[in-house]
Parts: structure tokens; C-alpha cells; sequence
């Protein structure tokens, strides 16, 4: 699924990572730790396509598989859940997208605010409508940069069930503690 | 016909937000016309219409930017460009998308302009106008480009006015003289540039 030979990134005279291997088989979980700053979002970013690497070869899979989450839920603020998922199953080209929407809009506990706007939403309840867009195309591969973030209880206990889906996944945390049974590959950076 | 339906979705988009935050357009609308007060009673009585016609060029020239400066705004502040350019949708639909939500601002913005250039100074013949629709087309299409240039740089509010504003002197040439074929190879020449450059613009390096 991803095949990345001696990858690097630097931003100016900044080396964010440098030499890196990895393979990921389809239904792996590669479990990404360490520190503030330590280049977990940009390897991510990387993955995602968002950035491109300095240096290395990488395989990825098809734009349309993947789903990237990062520090922000990536919705618009001023637009509903309803109005968000419906702009991005467009744009995804999903068929019968209005079912698809309402599943997970249900599946999150969204569907009694679908049509409140989200900039009156908590941090939490973005993330879980963030968490809907990701999903919404049915990704094979899901980079997630610190997924937890702002859930409560019942939230990272939605988010726990979403792993237990045959997907490959890229996950990056400060606090692998709730996933690290679940990974197949380690990646600490220093 | 998928193609112009995501333009459609992400035009559409655009202006819905515009309509819920009211930040661009009633701006826009107050500037052009306090611009223009500021002329009517700054020029002397008698002034020539050529003359007036050409701050009335400079007040839509300056009203753009500013609408300009906030076309990417929710895109900026909410990481809104990472969701966008992940879709598998052709890239440049999310320029074309934005290009026209600025071409309705700027035409909104007009729609009050002409009339009160008209009150205040002379009236506007079915030239100036065309020569505005044309105008509009090219600030659109040239000022959403480096709008997506800007707001990847620290300095956005600095940078978009010295990429946007030597590119405009063709169009304010074109639109003072009334130069429609000029400013009709203006729009299909940077149009087109437009369009294609926009995919190298958000690809980060």
C-alpha cells in the first residue's frame, strides 16, 4: 500500500526527517510517535500528497483512497455538516452520496445538528463531523494526525470502533496508549 | 459535464458562505462607493468625463483587490486549500469555482458603482459597461490566481497587491479607452494561464 525508500523532507536548511524506509501492506497499521515538532504532521502531509518529499522514492496509492485528517477537522466553518459532506461527496463523486452522508452523520451523533452551522459546534464535535468527512469516501488508506484530539469519552469510543474496519492505516500520536495494540509497524521519531 | 458540476458545487459554495459571513461584499460596496464620494467632491466642477472615467476605473481596480484580499480567506484560517486539493477532482475546477464567486462579487459591486459614477459625475454609455463586464472577467480570473498565491505567503496582504496590481494596468488601458477586443485578449490570454497554472500553485514543494 505505501513504499517509501530513503524519503526526506526539509523545509529551507531545516531537515524535518531524512533516510526513511517504510512499507505498509494493505491492511497494516503503522503506529507514528514522538514529540512536538518531531515531523509526525509532515510525514503525514507527505503521505497525504500535500507535500512533496525533498529527497526518496514513495509509492502511494490513487488520490481518491486516501483520507487525511490532520490538526484541523478540514470543514468548512460557516457551512453545516449537512452542507460540508454534501460539497465533499460531490467533489468524491460518490454515488448516492445522500445516504452515505446521513450513515455517518447518524453513526457520529450529528444528525440532530446536520443543518447548524459548525462554527457553533464544540472542538470535539468538529472533529467528529471531520471524522465523517474523512470516511466519506470510503478511503482503503486513512492518515490520521492525532485522531483523539478534543473527543470526549463517547467520541474516542466511536473513533476506537472506526479502527476495527479492514482499512490501512497511518496513525500520529503523542499518546499511543488507546492504539497500540492495533499496530502492525512502529515509527518513533526522536 | 463532472467537471462543470464541481465548479458549480464549489461556486455555489462560495457564495453561500458570503451570504452567511457578510464580510466581502457589503465591504466592497461601501469602499466603491465612499471611493467615489471622496472623487465627486475631491475633482473640481467641470471636470472632463474623460478624466472622471478614469478614477472610476481606479475605484473598481482597488474594490477588487479588496474583495480579492478575502476570496480565500476560509481556505486560509480553516486549512480549507488540504481538503480541497485531496479531493480527485481536477484542480483547476477549484480555481474556476472561486473565479466565478469573485466575478458575481465584483458585479454586485458594480451594480451599485456605475449608478452612483452616473449620479455623480457623467453617465455611462453601453461601451464603459462593456468594457467593465470584460474588465471583470480578467480581474477575476488573474486576481483569484495570485489570491491562491498570496495566501500561502506570510506577507498575503503585502504580496497580493504587488502581484495583483501591475497586471491590472492592461486592464485599466483597455477599460479608460474603451478598448473591448484588448481587453477581450486580455481575458482569454490570462484566462487560459490562469486556469493552467492554478494546479502548480497549490502543489507544495
Amino acid at each position: 500500500m505505501i513504499s517509501a525508500r530513503g524519503l526526506a523532507k526539509r523545509y529551507g536548511d531545516r531537515r524535518v526527517f531524512a533516510g526513511l524506509d517504510l512499507d505498509l501492506a494493505a491492511g497494516g497499521f503503522l503506529l507514528v510517535t514522538g514529540p512536538n515538532g518531531s515531523g509526525k504532521t509532515t510525514l503525514l502531509r507527505v503521505l497525504a500528497g500535500l507535500a512533496a518529499p525533498t529527497a526518496g522514492e514513495l509509492s502511494l496509492p490513487e488520490r481518491r483512497s486516501i483520507g487525511y485528517l490532520g490538526h484541523e477537522p478540514l470543514v468548512y466553518r460557516e457551512l453545516s455538516p449537512l452542507e460540508n459532506l454534501t460539497l465533499f461527496g460531490r467533489l468524491y463523486r460518490i454515488p448516492e452520496r445522500g445516504e452515505r452522508v446521513g450513515m455517518l452523520l447518524e453513526r457520529f451523533g450529528l444528525w440532530d445538528v446536520r443543518h447548524d452551522r459548525v462554527s457553533t459546534f464544540s472542538r470535539g464535535m468538529q472533529q467528529r463531523l471531520g471524522l465523517c468527512r474523512v470516511l466519506l469516501h470510503d478511503p482503503s488508506l486513512l492518515l490520521l494526525d492525532e485522531p483523539y484530539n478534543a473527543l470526549d469519552a463517547e467520541g474516542a469510543e466511536l473513533l476506537d470502533g472506526v479502527f476495527d474496519e479492514p482499512r490501512t492505516w497511518v496513525v500520529a500520536t503523542h499518546e499511543p496508549r488507546r492504539v497500540e495494540r492495533r499496530a502492525t509497524e512502529r515509527l518513533a521519531f526522536a | 459535464m463532472s467537471y462543470l458540476a464541481d465548479v458549480g458545487a464549489l461556486a455555489r459554495k462560495d457564495l453561500l458562505l458570503e451570504l452567511r459571513a457578510k464580510e466581502t461584499l457589503p465591504a466592497m460596496l461601501l469602499f466603491v462607493v465612499a471611493t467615489l464620494t471622496i472623487f465627486h467632491f475631491a475633482l473640481p466642477h467641470g471636470t472632463s468625463h474623460a478624466a472622471a472615467l478614469g478614477l472610476l476605473w481606479a475605484a473598481l481596480i482597488f474594490t477588487a483587490l479588496l474583495g480579492l484580499t478575502r476570496a480565500f480567506v476560509p481556505e486560509r484560517e480553516q486549512g480549507m486549500f488540504d481538503a480541497l486539493v485531496l479531493a480527485p477532482c481536477d484542480r483547476s475546477a477549484i480555481w474556476l469555482g472561486k473565479t466565478l464567486a469573485v466575478l458575481a462579487f465584483l458585479v454586485a459591486a458594480e451594480a451599485v458603482a456605475l449608478p452612483a459614477f452616473a449620479a455623480f459625475f457623467s453617465g455611462i454609455d453601453g461601451r464603459t459597461v462593456a468594457a467593465v463586464a470584460l474588465a471583470d472577467v480578467g480581474i477575476a480570473t488573474v486576481g483569484t490566481l495570485f489570491g491562491a498565491m498570496a495566501v500561502a505567503g506570510r506577507a498575503r496582504e503585502l504580496l497580493l497587491p504587488l502581484l495583483f496590481l501591475p497586471l491590472a494596468i492592461p486592464i485599466v488601458v483597455g477599460g479608460v479607452g474603451g478598448y473591448l477586443w484588448f481587453l477581450a485578449l486580455y481575458d482569454a490570454i490570462f484566462g487560459l494561464l490562469s486556469w493552467a497554472a492554478f494546479e502548480y500553485v497549490v502543489s507544495e514543494t
